[in-house]
């Protein structure tokens, strides 16, 4: 039985990103400076907050393609996935592009479930050039799951701040030198009775910790394998959570652990928990992480986006949150372990 | 690991709403926005021909037209961030309500955005106020018509 444990022998490679972030994120940001653009205005200048969510994801895509100097034509799959209902920014995302296109959705794991899908595209020899990502745009998500934006309402500690991030990575065939997915697992829905939407973090910990397990045992790989272990947007509770998990599993240590969304607003207490969204992970993995492995600060990091399987309706309905991770392995070394 | 363990540890490590500092809070803010109201009303006897009883109504609408304001520039959500149910429970959080709604369902038009949505969170307000205002009544007619109290 395979678990979920994926193995790519041809390691496909990431080649450029293309970062892109709201104006808030760009005053309030730790990663700010190695987002490649930021807008003014946080709809992008556009008419509405879905207009300027889908340029988000649009101007991420054309910067990972200014890097390598590839057009648009040369791609051949074009795999995305946003937190609005029917994914509407990236369809249209889509439609602008005009490329192959595969809707993907993992609510907040979106950045890595559409590498992975992009990694078995490629590793099956079906495509030379594939582009993945999500992204997520605070006030098109918050008037879908929670309140108008000027509402008035108390968010506690646990609450967490969806951030107007869009992430691009343009993939392809193994090129010595850059980083290279060797290895994925997906992840299994894993549902521990959380219900409050405002502590999100607590529900995906124990999903995060399922598939860092799974991925370990899968592949035979300690925690020290890994310069950094990162994990989406857990927030500072779940990440809190997480930790306590891990050790609760046999893994005493977790000094290379890390969280974008606690990380992605530096602990300021006004954003709560931290920063969360689809655009979260993607906005982290593909600036600060992908930069830090081709500085070499970084030799082999494992990505673990967390995802809640939320929607108004059902929790509205009484039902708990189930969530889900998926985890990328991502290295520098240039010959697979395997 | 079962869920009730795992509920156990998420209790453990989540941080723990503050209560006490949560409902002083609101009574400084609450507090806050009903004294504005009471110098309002007093204004209004004051300078204008208006009993105590009368003055509620242009009371009301002063405090909702702040409410507008304070809601447009985005500075209520502050203050409920702060006062929470010291800042909701008050008219000028019902205000707010509609006034925000209102404004984030303009890109769906006049009449299908705003008109159809300005009442989405205000609109059980609106039903439970009515409903609990009947029963008050019906209650005190009661009451009346049996001799226990006077109108």
């Amino acid at each position: 039985m395979k678990n979920g444990v994926l193995t790519f022998s041809s390691m496909p490679s990431l080649y450029s990103t293309g970062v892109t972030a709201g104006p808030l994120e760009k005053k309030k940001s730790v990663f700010a400076e190695q987002f490649d653009k930021a807008y003014e205005d946080e709809r992008c200048d556009l008419s509405t907050n879905e207009h300027g969510h889908k340029q988000l994801m649009y101007d991420a895509v054309m910067i990972a393609l200014s890097k390598e100097k590839k057009t648009i034509d040369k791609i051949d799959f074009f795999l995305t996935g946003d937190l609005v209902n029917q994914m509407t920014p990236s369809n249209f995302t889509a439609h602008e592009l005009g490329i192959p296109y595969i809707g993907m959705f993992a609510a907040c794991a979106t950045s890595v479930s559409s590498m992975i899908t992009a990694a078995l595209l490629a590793d099956a020899e079906q495509a030379r050039w594939l582009i993945a990502g999500s992204s997520s745009q605070h006030n098109a998500i918050e008037r879908q799951f929670r309140y108008p934006l000027a509402y008035g309402s108390q968010k506690g500690a646990t609450a967490q701040w969806t951030v107007t991030a869009a992430g691009a990575v343009l993939i392809g065939q193994h090129k010595e030198g850059n980083p290279s997915i060797c290895c994925a697992t997906v992840g299994k829905v894993v549902d521990m009775g959380m219900t409050d939407p405002l502590n999100m973090g607590a529900a995906m910990a124990p999903a995060a910790m399922e598939t860092l397990s799974c991925h370990l045992k899968g592949h035979k790989k300690t925690i020290d394998d890994y310069d950094t272990i990162i994990t989406g947007d857990l927030g500072s509770n779940g990440f809190k959570i997480f930790k306590a998990l891990a050790n609760e599993n046999g893994l005493s240590h977790t000094k290379n652990f890390r969280d974008a969304g606690e990380e992605f607003y530096g602990n300021d207490p006004s954003f709560n928990a931290g920063a969360s969204g689809s655009g979260c992970s993607a906005a982290v993995f593909l600036s600060d992480v992908y930069n830090k492995l081709q500085k070499r600060e970084y030799k082999r990091v494992l990505l673990i986006a967390t995802g809640a399987l939320l929607s108004p309706l059902t929790y509205q309905q009484g039902d708990s949150i189930p969530c889900i991770a998926h985890a990328i392995e991502v290295t520098m070394d240039g010959v697979s372990v395997y | 690991m079962e869920q009730e363990k795992y509920a156990h540890l998420e209790k453990e490590l989540s941080p723990k709403t503050p209560i006490l500092k949560n409902v002083i809070k609101a009574f400084l803010v609450g507090g806050s926005i009903c004294l504005t109201g009471q110098c309002i009303a007093l204004f209004y006897i004051t300078y204008f021909d208006f009993t105590e009883r009368t003055a509620s109504n242009p009371t009301v609408a002063t405090m909702i037209f702040i409410s507008m304001l304070l809601t447009g520039f985005g500075l209520y959500k502050k203050i409920s961030q702060f006062g929470g149910a010291g800042a909701s429970v008050p008219i000028t959080g019902f205000g707010n309500a509609v006034v925000s709604s209102a404004i984030e369902h303009k890109s769906e038009g006049y009449v299908l955005g705003v008109g159809g949505n300005m009442f989405k969170l205000a609109g059980s307000v609106i039903l439970f106020g009515v409903f609990s205002a009947f029963i008050v009544a019906l209650i005190k007619t009661i009451l009346v018509k049996f001799g226990v109290v006077s109108w």
